[in-house]
């Protein structure tokens, strides 16, 4: 059993089995985290470019650190402080890196498609870590990872993802990979915050958080992009949170054993009241601790092999 | 694809009083079964040492704390292999540190998988010594690395293939010889 592509690019189009074997690796990557030395020898030699054109956190630092305990050696880049800064296209830019013997490109860029592009003018392995408001593969991952851990298997769930869908790339990995792996996902957030034909997602619509919530498993609450807020499509935060925001009083329509997730960084208060972010049902920490080995799975099974796969 | 012709080595029996011997010099060498620790490498090496902790206990009345080691993450091949092997899980869940630890395998060959099992043991902890039981050494050794326990020598050459069946995963035991090299 492989994955079939060399790349992560999203979760459009992969398999159930593949989904499958990515989760399976990751619990063994867990139990390596649980250990007294938590660092294995895998991917010794192999060299991994982060990319990173747009700031970022827990993406930036799980991966990291993923690659640190597989042994993997690591070049971390940011646009800000590059020559990018003097012009520098993103082509050159990659071509010249590439050009000092590198063998994986893990990549965040503000621009959907940039993985696929790279693709198609490098010959490393390509990981997206991001790209727009297309995909977010390792957090759709980490998340199916968590709720697998949580209720033992995740077909039949009833699963809502809450907010600013149009601009979520975590939505868009979250609903392939839910669909995949058999569970049932309504999206809910403002008319002007919903991407034209998500339906065809197969997932329900929602604009009466009330209406959506009633019955769930699953809220994740994604996050108020306030960078990409600038077109007016929000008349105020407090309007949303009043409207959009999960609070305590909102929890009662959630099937019992009810799960909060969230992505991070949390703007508390406007999407998530301090509260909930913080109770016994939120497996928020658990996502982030989660993210580091399943990471570790795709850079593990992404790496290896001179042949070409396919 | 060709017929593969296997020669029968070690049946149920055979296998049996192979790991009764191994136990009885296990405890013999290290004067009892205190301080000692079973680790076997999966996934047949994992079963033999659950048998080997089972018949220690016959004998001396103590319980060797078990445990279950991949090692797949330690390989030396990794890069090199079209096909990522399925990692499978490792538990070893009790302290390794200044024990006696008897590393549990199926088939010594080259010594690769020896190799990197003791690299994952040593960073577990460590061990106050490490001894190695193998229910066959086919020879072929690519690495210094010698078993302290044998249940059968078989000189082989490097064409052939030596098959290990156990009960808990293939139904019985056994050990064969086939001619041709298993796809």
């Amino acid at each position: 059993m492989k994955l079939k592509s060399r790349h992560l690019l999203g979760l459009e189009g992969i398999s159930k089995e593949e989904i499958g074997l990515i989760l399976d690796t990751a619990e063994t990557f867990k139990e390596v985290l649980e250990r007294p030395i938590k660092k294995v020898p895998t991917l010794r030699g192999v060299t991994v470019v982060n990319l990173f054109y747009e700031a970022s956190t827990r993406t930036r630092i799980s991966f990291e650190l993923a690659e640190k305990r597989l042994s993997a050696e690591l070049v971390n880049f940011s646009a800000s402080t590059s020559s990018v800064k003097k012009g520098e296209t993103l082509k050159d830019t990659v071509k010249n890196i590439e050009a000092m013997k590198i063998d994986m490109v893990v990549i965040r860029h503000q621009s959907s498609g940039t993985p696929y592009f790279l693709t198609q003018c490098l010959s490393s392995s390509i990981i997206n870590a991001g790209d727009g408001a297309h995909e977010h593969p390792t957090q759709g991952l980490l998340d199916l990872f968590t709720l697998r851990e949580k209720y033992k298997k995740i077909e039949g769930l009833r699963v809502v993802i809450v907010g600013d869908i149009k601009h979520s790339r975590v939505a868009r990995s979250n609903i392939w990979g839910l669909k995949t792996m058999g569970a049932s996902v309504a999206v809910c957030g403002p008319t002007t915050l919903m991407p034209y034909e998500i339906d065809k997602m197969g997932v329900e619509v929602y604009s009466n958080l009330g209406e959506a919530l009633q019955g769930a498993d699953v809220v994740n609450v994604l996050r108020i992009q306030l960078e990409r807020q600038k077109g007016g499509l929000l008349p105020s935060l407090r309007e949303y949170a009043n409207e959009f925001g999960i609070n305590s009083d909102r929890l009662k329509r959630l099937n019992p054993n009810f799960t909060i997730m969230h992505p991070g960084p949390i703007n508390r208060g406007v999407e998530i009241t301090p509260e909930v972010a913080d109770g016994p049902y939120s497996v928020i920490l658990d996502q982030v601790t989660n993210g580091v080995a399943i990471r570790m799975a795709v850079l593990y099974l992404l790496s290896g092999g001179e042949g070409k796969v396919e | 694809m060709p017929r593969r012709k296997g020669v029968l080595i070690m049946d149920e029996k055979t296998v049996r009083r192979a790991l009764t011997r191994i136990a009885h010099e296990i405890i013999e060498r290290n004067k009892g079964a205190e301080n000692l620790g079973l680790i076997g490498i999966k996934t047949r090496g994992a079963y033999l040492a659950e048998r080997l902790a089972k018949i220690i206990f016959e004998i001396e009345e103590v319980q060797v704390p078990l445990g279950f080691m991949d090692i797949t993450l330690y390989r030396d091949d990794i890069q090199t292999k079209l096909d990522q092997p399925i990692v499978q899980k490792t538990e070893v869940m009790f302290d390794v540190a200044d024990r006696i630890i008897i590393l549990v395998d199926d088939v010594l060959f080259t010594g690769r998988t020896i190799r990197a099992a003791l690299d994952q043991i040593i960073d577990f902890g460590r061990p106050k010594l490490i001894q190695l039981a193998v229910l066959v050494d086919r020879g072929h050794r690519e690495l210094p690395i010698r078993a302290d326990y044998i249940g059968k020598n078989i000189p082989t050459a490097l064409n052939e293939q030596v098959v290990v069946k156990i009960q808990e995963v293939d139904g019985e035991d056994s050990v064969t010889i086939e001619k041709e090299k298993r796809k």
